[in-house]
């Protein structure tokens, strides 16, 4: 274990990580991020689930710096008296594990059918691709649309709002496992022909044990990438579907919901309570976004 | 005076971890009308030398010493536009791969006439005109029609004709090959040779061919220059250097090169590798575990495997409709038969369907037609995984390309433990450890190696852990799909010598494949040559290489490229 840690940190991983600075700018951020809004209960200032803590009177206060500005309210308030630092952190922390999950859910589908798609070739192959060919064709944002709106139908009343977030991931990961999908089986086609896969077949190995011992690490590397990026992207899809009125509830904001809600007052001057929201969406989208640029290329050993 | 001088050249690759310098004080000329050879194997530093001439060192490669002298002026060093102005112009470059230095989408003759107009000043129709003189001159038949194709209309030799043509079209002084015939058949790498050699001699350009193939040399060269780790050790006449060399590392790597015109019992080993030099230590096949019950079928045959009529096809046009399907016939009717404990030898030029044969034996591809019989048993008629399993563990593969063939995201003892663990070939973990340690001990790694992955390995060291995974399953037959063709002479020398001592001591029974009649020879009991998908003549192997029976073996044997002065 030590072994192994130390071997990374001699590496070119660690050492092109350590020799870009937006790199370890960028990687900062999220950590920090995730800690902050993984742990809001203690970080931020306020419980917004604790009616006891807001009072109407501090309504639409303005950031600290302004005039009827408070210290206590280092961002503002929003209508209901809300502190707006402690609605970003816990609206992250909705954000984060609404994009991990869905990426995740849409990973384990994508890597499987591509793999399939990929080392079987021929009708199963070309089934496989125009379902996802097809798919592909709409936006990504009306298949979560579609997949939200069927499975609310089905489910009562009551359970919605408990249920919206885990709705929110079944739709997102049901709208992104193509882009995973396509990679993999390119991927396999190229691994499927290479000499070590014979070498397996010659042992006699079945096809199963093949797939996913021997071919499944030769084509994660591309598929790691994609997930960084997609995080951010499964980010904004959840934030969109918020702002759009059918994600999680008000009750429970998320990024996106927070940004909607501030939407209503943007006009008649309270511009924090939308634009602090966007503007963390925005860093963390960024961030995470460069260490997957910068991941792609680390791992490319052509690059290096 | 020289037409290209070089002066203590000296490259280095800056990386964090130090400098690393590839080639230092290489020192020479080329006269016009000259063929200097530059030989050496893998990471000799020999297309080095040609970049830095060219000013094309791949980054972050510099040059911090050394002199380049085009007719007497310098021209290291020079800005971009100015060093634009010769590549192409003064110095010409062919490449080793015909098939990506040509542009797919454009035509020749769109490639030569752009090349020639920007080169020297010509109308088109004059660039036209020179165009088809040159693939005249190359050997392309009907230029005025071929020059409208594109490169893959070509064959790859005619390919290399075209890039020929390329690189003369400017009237260039020196012309650089690198490894201009290494991805060709040796047929066609004769008539390169011979249209090379022809073209310097009428147009008296100079030319510098790099190469790790001493035949070429041999064909080919004026003088030798021989580099070893980017030194230059040796530089001379041809005859002088093969014939008679001064340096220990030439004179070893010149023995290492299989002899055409003998067979001897082992492969001269070079003295100068760092890689593994353990002299192998024979085991004892009644004791070890190599030896233990190999469910060896009680069959009674002199042979352990014949194959009966044995045809592939490929699909080539696809149809809902039997009748509309188009197949390519990459395997027809072959039959031969291998007795045991024999290597019998499958050669042929690439493209004759020699691998297709192996693959079908050991049931990466299903045959379209014919049986196999191993041990008795037709392969063709079982139906269970079960029973195929059984026989497949009696027969493994070695291939050819060390760098595809192992697994680079397992451990080196994963990847030979594989088999062991997946046909339950030891009762305990432990016990599976030691025989995997004592099998890469065996293939001269030492057990250490278990612990690492594949890519802290060279060439030879990879192929010798393919070797150690397909003895893990006790095999008794051992198929070699070219196990030595990605190497250099050194590396193969030890690997045949390896593979010859563990066919005799496991009384292994062994097809081997190979395009280098050299190797053949030294290494077979028995030769099958095809082409074209059949199977032209059988014999020993010494009987085919004295007296050839039919038109085409003898033909291949012609065109074995002699050492001179040997």
């Amino acid at each position: 274990m030590i072994d192994s840690l130390r071997r990374f940190f001699a590496g070119d991983l660690w050492w092109s990580f350590r020799s870009s600075p937006i790199v370890v700018l960028a990687a900062m951020t999220t950590v920090s991020m995730v800690f902050a809004s993984v742990f809001a209960n203690f970080v931020a200032p306020y419980d917004i689930f604790d009616l006891t803590q807001f009072n109407l009177m501090d309504g639409l206060k303005p950031p600290f710096w302004m005039e009827r500005g408070e210290i206590g309210f280092l961002l503002g308030t929003d209508d209901q008296g809300r502190d707006v630092l402690s609605t970003i952190l816990y609206g992250s922390r909705v954000s984060l594990t609404v994009g991990f999950f869905s990426v995740i859910f849409a990973m384990l589908i994508g890597i499987f059918v591509g793999l399939v798609a990929g080392y079987s070739g021929g009708w199963i192959d070309a089934v496989l691709m125009r379902i996802a060919d097809v798919q592909l064709s709409f936006p990504a944002i009306l298949i979560a649309l579609l997949v939200d709106g069927i499975i609310s139908g089905l489910l009562p009343d009551q359970a919605q709002g408990e249920l919206a977030i885990y709705v929110l991931i079944a739709a997102i990961s049901l709208s992104f496992w193509v882009q995973y999908a396509r990679t993999v089986r390119s991927s396999t086609m190229v691994e499927r022909t290479k000499e070590y896969v014979q070498a397996a077949q010659v042992i006699g190995l079945p096809k199963p044990l093949i797939l996913f011992r021997h071919i499944l690490p030769n084509v994660m590397g591309p598929v790691l990438v994609i997930a960084t990026i997609q995080l951010a992207l499964a980010i904004i899809t959840e934030a969109t579907l918020s702002f759009l009125g059918v994600g999680v509830p008000p009750t429970s904001p998320s990024l996106g919901t927070l940004i909607r809600v501030g939407n209503d007052y943007l006009f008649s001057g309270e511009w924090w309570i939308t634009v602090f929201p966007g503007l963390a969406l925005v860093i963390l989208v960024l961030a995470v976004n460069i260490l997957g640029d910068w991941l792609r290329d680390a791992l490319n050993p052509k690059l290096r | 005076m020289a037409l290209l001088e070089v002066r203590d050249m000296q490259v280095e690759f800056p990386s964090r971890r130090g400098s690393v310098t590839a080639i230092r004080n290489v020192n020479f000329e080329l006269a016009s009308g000259e063929i200097l050879g530059i030989v050496g194997e893998s990471g000799a530093g020999k297309s080095t030398i040609a970049n830095a001439i060219l000013g094309l060192l791949e980054p972050p490669g510099i040059m911090p010493r050394g002199r380049v002298l085009l007719d007497g002026k310098p021209i290291e060093n020079l800005p971009i536009e100015k060093m634009r102005q010769i590549r192409g112009k003064r110095i010409g470059m062919i490449f080793q791969d015909p098939l990506t230095s040509l542009n797919p989408l454009q035509t020749i003759e769109q490639q030569l006439v752009e090349t020639i107009r920007i080169h020297l000043d010509l109308n088109e129709a004059d660039a036209r005109t020179r165009a088809i003189n040159m693939l005249e001159q190359v050997g392309i038949p009907e230029p005025e029609v071929r020059i409208r194709h594109y490169p893959h209309q070509f064959s790859g030799g005619m390919r290399q004709r075209v890039v020929i043509a390329l690189s003369l079209c400017a009237e260039p002084e020196v012309i650089l090959a690198d490894e201009p015939t290494t991805a060709l058949d040796v047929s066609i790498q004769a008539q390169i040779l011979d249209l090379m050699r022809r073209l310097v001699r009428e147009t008296g350009v100079g030319m510098i061919i790099i190469t790790h193939d001493m035949g070429v040399i041999s064909e080919t060269c004026d003088r030798v220059m021989v580099m070893y780790r980017g030194d230059v050790v040796e530089t001379g006449p041809t005859r002088k250097i093969l014939g008679n060399p001064d340096h220990p590392y030439t004179r070893s790597l010149i023995s290492a090169v299989p002899r055409p015109d003998k067979r001897m019992d082992r492969f001269p080993l070079v003295e100068y590798i760092e890689e593994a030099q353990i002299a192998h230590r024979p085991l004892d096949i009644r004791t070890h575990w190599l030896g233990q019950s190999r469910d060896f079928g009680a069959a009674n045959s002199e042979f352990l495997v014949s194959v009966r009529n044995l045809e592939m096809r490929f699909v080539t046009v696809r149809s809902l409709f039997r009748s509309k399907r188009r197949y390519l016939r990459a395997v027809d009717d072959v039959s031969f038969d291998i007795r045991k404990g024999e290597v019998f030898g499958l050669v042929g030029e690439s493209g004759s369907g020699k691998s297709t044969v192996a693959r079908m034996i050991c049931g990466i591809y299903r045959p379209f037609a014919g049986q196999m019989i191993f041990d008795g048993t037709d392969l063709t008629s079982l139906k269970s995984l079960r029973q195929v399993n059984r026989h497949r563990r009696q027969m493994q593969m070695i291939f050819q390309d060390p760098f595809s063939s192992l697994n680079g995201r397992m451990r080196v003892a994963d990847i030979v433990a594989e088999p062991i663990r997946f046909h339950r070939l030891a009762a305990s973990n432990d016990e599976v450890k030691s025989i995997v340690a004592d099998l890469l001990d065996h293939v001269g790694l030492g057990a250490a190696a278990g612990k690492k992955f594949p890519h802290e390995f060279s060439g030879g060291q990879r192929q010798r852990i393919s070797i150690a995974r397909a003895l893990a399953t006790r095999p008794r037959f051992l198929i070699c799909d070219e196990p030595t063709s990605a190497l250099d002479v050194s590396i193969q020398a030890q690997i045949l010598n390896l593979l010859k001592d563990l066919q005799e001591e496991l009384a292994l029974t062994m097809l081997f494949i190979s395009h280098d009649l050299p190797v053949i020879r030294q290494i077979c009991d028995r030769v099958a040559v095809m082409r074209d998908g059949k199977l032209v003549e059988i014999a020993d192997t010494e009987t085919l290489f004295e007296n050839p029976r039919t038109k085409y073996s003898k033909h291949l044997l012609d065109l074995m490229p002699r050492l001179g002065g040997t």
